[in-house]
C-alpha cells in the first residue's frame, strides 16, 4: 500500500482529498437545504418534525451522518494542512503590494473555511447538541404512536431573534463564497474539464453557491418577519 | 602553419557515408572512463553534451545561464531547413547543398556543407521523435514554407518559436542525461581559459558565477558550442549575455579565428528607436513571405513621413518604390539576406528612409490582407464582400500564420501594423565567422572541437535562412559524435587527466591575475559605455559597408578604446562575488581584442562576398564583386598578442562539384 | 518621464532583504529593462554598487527576466515578459515597487535574481521523451491531427521563467509542471512514457517544496506566454488515473 500513501500525501492526492470530501460536502448541502424548507411549510412546524425524526432514525442516514462528520473533519484537517504547507511554501515574505489577479474567494478559501467551521460549531451546538442531548420538549402527531422531539420550538426561538438571524444570513454569505470556488475548483482537481463542458460547469457552481445559501438564508428571515410583522 | 581540412577523398555524395563507416571507435567499456567537456548549452552544445551522453561518455557540461534552457538558439523564430522534399517541388540533398554553397558565396567547404545537406533530414525525424510540436497541415503531416534565398519549400517550423521548441527537444534530450547521471550540468559557470597539456586541449578554468570561485575542470578533450560574437556591434539581434570569450580564450591558446568579417546583418529587424536601446530586435523573415517592402520614389515624401507631416497611408501606389522587387525580379522580396539588407542601406542612404532617423523601410502586408481575403472570401462562399469585409478576412489569414510577431511589433513600438505598415531596418543577426576547424569539427588544437556558430564551416560569407538551427544540430547530434571519436580513440590509454597539472595552475593563476586588475583598475567609465563605443565603431566602419579607409581608422580606434578600457573602467565589486558587471567586463575585453582582428581581416580581403561588402569592389550595378582567383580560401587569423599584427594562415577552397558563378537572383 | 523606483535589495540569501528608493529619468519608448540600465548605470557613475537582475535575450522568449513589478509578476500587462514591457505603460510621475519572485522553492541569490533551479530537476525528472539520437524514424511517418499538434505546442511554449510560481498565492508550480506534462503526454510519441512521466515530475515538484495548487488561476493570468490551467486538470486527471488504475510505481 505504499503507493496508496505516496498518492494520498503528493500534492494532488491531498487535493483530490479537499476535491472528493467538498463534493460530498455540497451535495449534503442540497439534501439539508430541501429538509428545512420545511420550516416555510407554515403548519407549525409538524412537517419539519417528522422530517428530523425520520433524519435520525433511518440507520442508512444514521450511517451516512457519521461519514458526513468525519468528512467534516477530514476537509477541515486536510484544509490546514494545506493552508499551513502553502503558507511555507510562500517562504515567509509577502509582497509589498498585493496581487489581485486571483479571485478574492480563491485566495481566501482557507479565511473562509474558519468561519464556516465556526459557524458550524455554533450551528450544531444550538441545534444538533440539544436534540442530543434531549434538551427540547415533545411533541405528539395523530399519525405517530408515540411522541417526536420538537426541534421546531428551539429553531423558532433561535430565528425570532435578530442577532441570530444576522448571524446565519451572514454565515450564508460566507458559505456561497467558499462555494463559488470551491465548486469548479474541485472538478478541475479531479481532472474533469472539457473544452465543451468546463463553462456549464462553471455556470452550473455560480448557480449554486448563490441559489443553494440565499435558500438557507431566506429561512431565518422569513420566520423572523413572519414573527415580528405577525404574519 | 598549414590547415589540413582533412576531408575525405571521393565522391561527394558518398564521402561522408563512407568516412562514417571507417571512422575509428572507441568500445563502450573505453567510453565510460573517458571525460568530455562541452561547453555552451544552445542547439550545438546541449544536443552533442546529450548524444555524447547516450554513446556512454562521461560529460561535463558548462553554460553561464542559469539554466541550459535559457541560450540564445532559443530565440530563432523563422524555422529549419531539411531536404526531405515532402511538398515534392524538386527538393534534394543536392539542391539544399547547392543552394547552401551559393547562399554562401562560395565561400565554404563543399564537403561540410553536403554533409549538412545529409543530415538535415535526420534532424527532422530526430525532433519529431522528441515531441517537437511543428506545424502540421490538416491530414496530420509536416507543413513546410518557403524562405528567403530558396525557390523550394524546405523549412520546417513550430510557429515564430521554432528556435525555443528544438532548443527545448535538445535541453530535454540533455536533461535525461543529467537524470541518468551521464551528464554532470554545471550551471552559472563560465570558461574564462582553455588549458593545453602537451599541446592538447584537456581542460578549462570555470568562474563559478555565484561564489566567483575559479574552478579546474579536467577531460580528454573539450567541446566548445559558444555561439557567435554578434554582440561585437553591441547593438544586435544576439542576446545581452551572448559573447565570444570561450571561442577567444581558445584563440589565446592557439585557435585560429577564421574568417572574422563575415557577419550577417538581417534584414527585417526592428529600427533603433533611441540612444538608450540596449538591443534590436528580430522580425523573422518569413514574414517576406507575405510583406512588401518599399520605400517613397520621392525624397519630400520620404523627408515629409520623417518629420511626422505624412504617414506610409498617404503615399499613393504610384509614388511607393517596391524596389526589391523593381532590382530582383526572379527572387523579389525573397532575395538572400545579405542583399535584402544591404538594398535596404542603399534606400536611406540616398534619402527613402522613412523614421526619424531615416534608417527604416516598410515591410507592408496589405497586398497580402487583401490577397488572402479575397481566397478567403471566396472559401467562405461570400460573393461581392465589401472591401472592408475582404481586408478583415485577410487579416485574420495573416494572423493565424505571424499573429505572435504582430504581436511582438506591436509590444515593442506601440504601433499596429495590421494598419501601419511595419517599419523595418537591417541589424547584425549571426556571425558565419567563427574558430576555423576541420573536417571532424576539430581546431588546429588537437582535442579542441567547436561546434554551431562557433566555428566557421558551414555557411561561407552569407548564411540562408532557417539554415542556422540545422547547422547547430547537425553537429551536436550527427558529426560531433562520430568525428570525436577520431581523437579519442588514441585517448584510450591516457589516464584521467589530472587538474593538479601545473598547466591547470598557469591558467589558473592568469585568470584571477586577469580578473583582479580589470577590478582594480577603479576608473570612471562603465563597462556598458566602453561596450557602446566598441559597437558604434563596428557598425560605422565595419558594417553593411566597408572600405579600406574606415578599416584602417577602426583598427586604430578599437586599439585606442582598449587601452582606454584597460585604464578607466569601473567594476563594482569583487572577483570573489556574484559579479555581472565583472562578468560583462570580462566578455567585453575580449570582443575589444576581436573588434580588432575583425577589422584587420575585413581589411584584407579585398573582395566583396556575401555579408562582406567592400565599396571599392562592386559591379556598376553596386552588387557585390567576388574575386575568385585571388580570394577563393579561407582566412584563419592566428593571435600573436596585445600589441602584435595577428598572422593570416589561408585554406585554399576547392570546388569539385559546384562552378563559382557571380550570384544572381534578378 | 520622471519615476521613482522601491527596488528590493539583498546581499544575498543569507542577508535580510529592505527596499532602497532611487529617482530615474526614462522616456515611453524604452523597455522596461532599459530604464533598470539606466538606473545601474546612474548608479555605477556614483559608485555604487548597481541592481542584479536577470536578463538575457530581451525578447521575451529565454525566460530570464523576472521581477514582480508593482505587485504583479513581469508587471501590469498581460501576455508580457518583463522585457517585452514598455515604459508607456507607465505615467511621468509613477511610484514603481520592484521585488524579486517570492517562493521558498526559489531562494533569492541576490537582489532581483533567484535560483531557479528547481524548475531543471522538475524536468530531469520525466519532462522529455527518452530516445536516443539516431532511432528515429521517419518524421511523417507519425500523422498528428492539427489540433492536437497546435494544443501541445500551446503548452510547449512555456519559457520557464516562474512566473506561475510567483503570482500563486501558495508557490505552487503546477502550471509549469502540467505544461510540460501536456506537451509530451498529449502527443504519441511521449504516450508510452506518458504514466511514468505524471509521476516522476509530480512527486518531483512536490520535493522542491512548492506549494499546492488551489486553482486560483492566477499563474495562469500571469504568465506571460498565456499557458491554460487546462494543462492543470489535465496534469491532475493522468496522475489520478495512473496512480490509481495504472501498473505504474515511480
Amino acid at each position: 500500500m505504499n503507493w496508496f500513501i505516496r498518492f494520498l500525501t503528493s500534492s494532488i492526492g491531498q487535493k483530490l482529498i479537499m476535491s472528493l470530501t467538498g463534493l460530498f460536502l455540497i451535495s449534503f448541502l442540497a439534501v439539508h437545504l430541501l429538509g428545512n424548507l420545511q420550516l416555510l411549510a407554515g403548519d407549525e412546524g409538524e412537517a419539519f418534525n417528522k422530517y428530523a425524526y425520520f433524519m435520525t432514525n433511518n440507520p442508512l442516514i444514521k450511517i451516512t451522518s457519521y461519514g458526513l462528520y468525519a468528512f467534516i473533519l477530514l476537509h477541515t484537517i486536510q484544509g490546514i494542512i494545506l493552508w499551513k504547507t502553502n503558507r511555507d511554501a510562500r517562504g515567509g515574505s509577502d509582497y509589498a503590494v498585493g496581487t489581485a489577479t486571483a479571485s478574492f474567494s480563491s485566495r481566501h478559501m482557507a479565511a473562509l473555511g474558519t468561519i464556516i467551521l465556526v459557524f458550524l460549531i455554533i450551528h450544531m451546538g444550538q441545534f444538533w447538541f440539544k436534540m442530543k442531548m434531549g434538551w427540547v420538549s415533545m411533541i405528539e402527531y395523530a399519525d405517530y404512536d408515540h411522541p417526536v422531539k420538537n426541534l421546531y420550538e428551539p429553531v423558532e426561538a433561535a430565528f425570532t431573534n435578530p442577532i441570530f438571524v444576522v448571524f446565519y444570513v451572514a454565515s450564508m454569505v460566507v458559505i456561497g463564497l467558499h462555494l463559488s470556488h470551491g465548486f469548479q475548483s474541485a472538478f478541475q482537481t479531479l481532472g474533469l474539464n472539457h473544452k465543451k463542458y468546463t463553462p456549464l460547469i462553471k455556470t452550473v457552481g455560480i448557480a449554486y453557491s448563490i441559489l443553494v445559501p440565499l435558500g438557507f438564508a431566506i429561512i431565518p428571515i422569513w420566520m423572523f418577519l413572519k414573527d415580528t410583522m405577525n404574519l | 602553419m598549414k590547415l589540413e581540412s582533412k576531408e575525405p577523398k571521393g565522391e561527394l555524395a558518398e564521402k561522408w557515408t563512407n568516412y562514417r563507416s571507417t571512422l575509428d571507435l572507441v568500445a563502450p567499456n573505453n567510453k565510460r572512463r573517458i571525460e568530455v567537456i562541452v561547453v555552451g548549452t544552445g542547439l550545438a552544445g546541449a544536443s552533442a553534451a546529450a548524444t555524447l551522453g547516450e554513446l556512454g561518455y562521461n560529460v561535463k557540461c558548462f553554460t553561464f545561464h542559469d539554466s541550459p534552457r535559457r541560450a540564445h538558439s532559443i530565440a530563432a523564430q523563422g524555422g529549419i531547413n531539411a531536404a526531405k522534399n515532402y511538398q515534392n517541388d524538386g527538393d534534394s540533398v543536392y539542391r539544399l547543398f547547392y543552394d547552401t554553397i551559393k547562399g554562401g558565396d562560395y565561400r565554404s567547404r563543399e564537403s561540410n556543407v553536403h554533409r549538412l545537406a545529409e543530415a538535415s533530414r535526420n534532424i527532422i525525424d530526430q525532433a519529431v521523435a522528441q515531441g517537437v510540436p511543428f506545424a502540421r497541415e490538416y491530414g496530420g503531416l509536416l507543413a513546410n514554407r518557403s524562405f528567403g534565398g530558396v525557390q523550394v519549400s524546405r523549412t520546417f517550423y513550430a510557429r515564430g518559436q521554432t528556435g525555443q521548441q528544438l532548443l527545448l527537444g535538445a535541453y530535454q534530450s540533455l536533461s535525461r542525461q543529467i537524470s541518468l547521471g551521464n551528464v554532470t550540468m554545471y550551471n552559472r559557470h563560465e570558461m574564462l581559459d582553455l588549458v593545453k597539456i602537451d599541446g592538447k586541449a584537456r581542460g578549462i578554468i570555470a568562474r563559478n558565477l555565484l561564489t566567483g570561485e575559479l574552478e579546474r575542470h579536467a577531460a580528454h578533450c573539450v567541446v566548445l558550442g559558444t555561439g557567435g560574437y554578434g554582440n561585437v556591434f553591441y547593438l544586435s539581434t544576439n542576446a545581452m549575455g551572448s559573447n565570444v570569450t570561450a571561442a577567444w580564450r581558445a584563440v589565446h591558446r592557439g585557435a585560429l579565428m577564421a574568417n572574422p568579417c563575415y557577419t550577417q546583418i538581417h534584414p527585417t529587424c526592428i529600427p533603433q528607436s533611441g540612444d538608450y536601446q540596449s538591443k534590436l530586435t528580430l522580425m523573422s523573415e518569413s514574414l517576406r513571405n507575405d510583406g512588401r517592402v518599399w520605400v517613397p520614389k520621392n525624397l519630400e515624401d520620404a523627408k515629409a513621413i520623417r518629420e511626422g507631416r505624412k504617414t506610409a497611408l498617404d503615399i499613393p501606389e504610384q509614388d511607393r518604390d517596391y524596389y526589391l522587387e523593381r532590382r530582383y525580379p526572379a527572387f523579389g522580396n525573397l532575395v538572400p539576406r545579405d542583399v535584402a539588407s544591404r538594398a535596404a542601406k542603399i534606400e536611406c542612404d540616398k534619402g527613402h528612409g522613412v523614421v526619424k532617423t531615416g534608417k527604416a523601410v516598410y515591410l507592408d502586408f496589405a497586398a497580402a490582407f487583401e490577397r488572402y481575403g479575397e481566397s478567403e472570401a471566396l472559401s467562405k462562399g461570400l460573393k461581392n464582400a465589401s472591401k472592408e469585409k475582404i481586408i478583415e478576412l485577410g487579416r485574420g489569414v495573416i494572423k493565424a500564420k505571424y499573429g505572435n510577431l504582430f504581436q511582438m511589433y506591436e509590444k515593442i513600438t506601440g504601433e499596429d501594423p495590421y494598419i501601419m505598415p511595419m517599419k523595418i531596418y537591417p541589424a547584425v543577426h549571426y556571425t558565419m565567422g567563427g574558430l576555423w576547424v576541420d573536417y571532424n569539427l576539430e581546431t588546429n588544437v588537437p582535442g579542441l572541437f567547436a561546434l554551431g556558430e562557433a566555428n566557421f564551416s558551414d555557411h561561407g560569407a552569407n548564411r540562408l535562412g532557417a539554415s542556422a538551427l540545422m547547422q547547430g544540430l547537425a553537429d551536436g547530434y550527427f558529426v560531433i559524435p562520430y568525428t570525436i571519436g577520431q581523437f579519442l580513440s588514441n585517448e584510450i590509454r591516457t589516464p584521467k587527466i589530472d587538474p593538479n597539472d601545473p598547466a591547470f595552475a598557469e591558467a589558473e593563476k592568469a585568470v584571477d591575475e586577469r580578473l583582479s586588475k580589470m577590478v582594480n583598475i577603479k576608473g570612471n567609465q562603465s563597462v556598458e559605455s566602453f561596450h557602446r563605443r566598441l559597437g558604434k565603431i563596428m557598425w560605422e566602419y565595419c558594417g553593411m559597408a566597408r572600405n579600406a579607409e574606415g578599416l584602417k581608422k577602426a583598427r586604430k580606434m578599437i586599439r585606442e578604446l582598449r587601452d582606454e578600457f584597460w585604464s578607466d573602467v569601473f567594476i563594482p565589486g569583487s572577483t570573489d562575488e556574484f559579479n555581472p558587471e565583472l562578468e560583462k567586463a570580462a566578455r567585453v575585453a575580449d570582443f575589444l581584442e576581436l573588434g580588432e582582428v575583425f577589422a584587420v581581416d575585413a581589411l584584407q580581403r579585398e573582395e566583396s562576398c556575401g555579408g562582406h561588402f567592400r565599396e571599392e569592389y562592386q559591379t556598376p550595378e553596386g552588387e557585390a564583386l567576388r574575386r575568385d582567383d585571388e580570394f577563393a580560401y579561407v582566412s584563419a587569423w592566428e593571435w600573436k598578442g596585445f600589441n602584435e599584427d595577428p598572422v593570416l594562415h589561408k585554406e585554399e577552397l576547392e570546388f569539385e562539384n559546384v562552378e563559382l558563378k557571380t550570384r544572381s537572383y534578378k | 518621464m520622471k519615476l521613482t523606483l522601491k527596488v528590493w535589495r539583498q546581499k544575498s540569501g543569507d542577508h535580510k532583504g529592505y527596499f532602497e528608493t532611487h529617482n530615474v529619468v526614462a522616456e515611453e519608448h524604452m523597455s522596461f529593462l532599459e530604464m533598470m540600465d539606466v538606473l545601474n548605470q546612474q548608479m555605477i557613475e556614483e559608485k555604487k554598487t548597481p541592481v542584479a537582475f536577470e536578463h538575457d535575450c530581451r525578447e521575451g522568449i529565454c525566460g530570464s527576466c523576472n521581477m514582480v513589478i508593482d505587485g504583479r509578476p513581469h508587471g501590469p500587462q498581460t501576455g508580457t515578459t518583463t522585457c517585452q514591457l514598455h515604459m508607456r505603460t507607465f505615467k511621468d510621475g509613477d511610484v514603481i515597487v520592484i521585488e524579486p519572485w517570492r517562493s521558498a522553492a526559489f531562494p533569492v541569490i541576490k537582489d532581483l535574481v533567484v535560483d531557479r533551479s528547481s524548475f531543471d530537476r522538475i524536468i530531469q525528472a520525466g519532462g522529455y521523451i527518452s530516445v536516443n539520437t539516431g532511432q528515429a524514424q521517419d518524421a511523417n511517418a507519425i500523422p498528428i491531427e492539427k489540433d492536437v499538434a497546435l494544443d501541445a505546442f500551446d503548452a510547449a511554449t512555456c519559457i520557464g521563467c516562474g512566473a506561475c510560481v510567483a503570482a500563486c498565492p501558495n508557490s505552487s508550480a503546477m502550471l509549469f509542471t502540467s505544461a510540460k506534462v501536456a506537451h509530451l503526454n498529449s502527443l504519441p510519441q511521449g504516450e508510452l512514457e506518458a504514466s511514468r512521466r505524471v509521476q516522476a515530475m509530480v512527486h518531483q515538484m512536490d520535493a522542491e517544496g512548492f506549494g499546492k495548487c488551489s486553482n486560483t488561476g492566477a499563474c495562469e493570468a500571469e504568465c506571460p506566454k498565456e499557458i491554460s490551467i487546462d494543462n492543470i486538470a489535465l496534469m491532475n486527471r493522468q496522475y489520478i488515473a495512473s496512480m490509481v488504475g495504472s501498473d505504474t510505481a515511480v
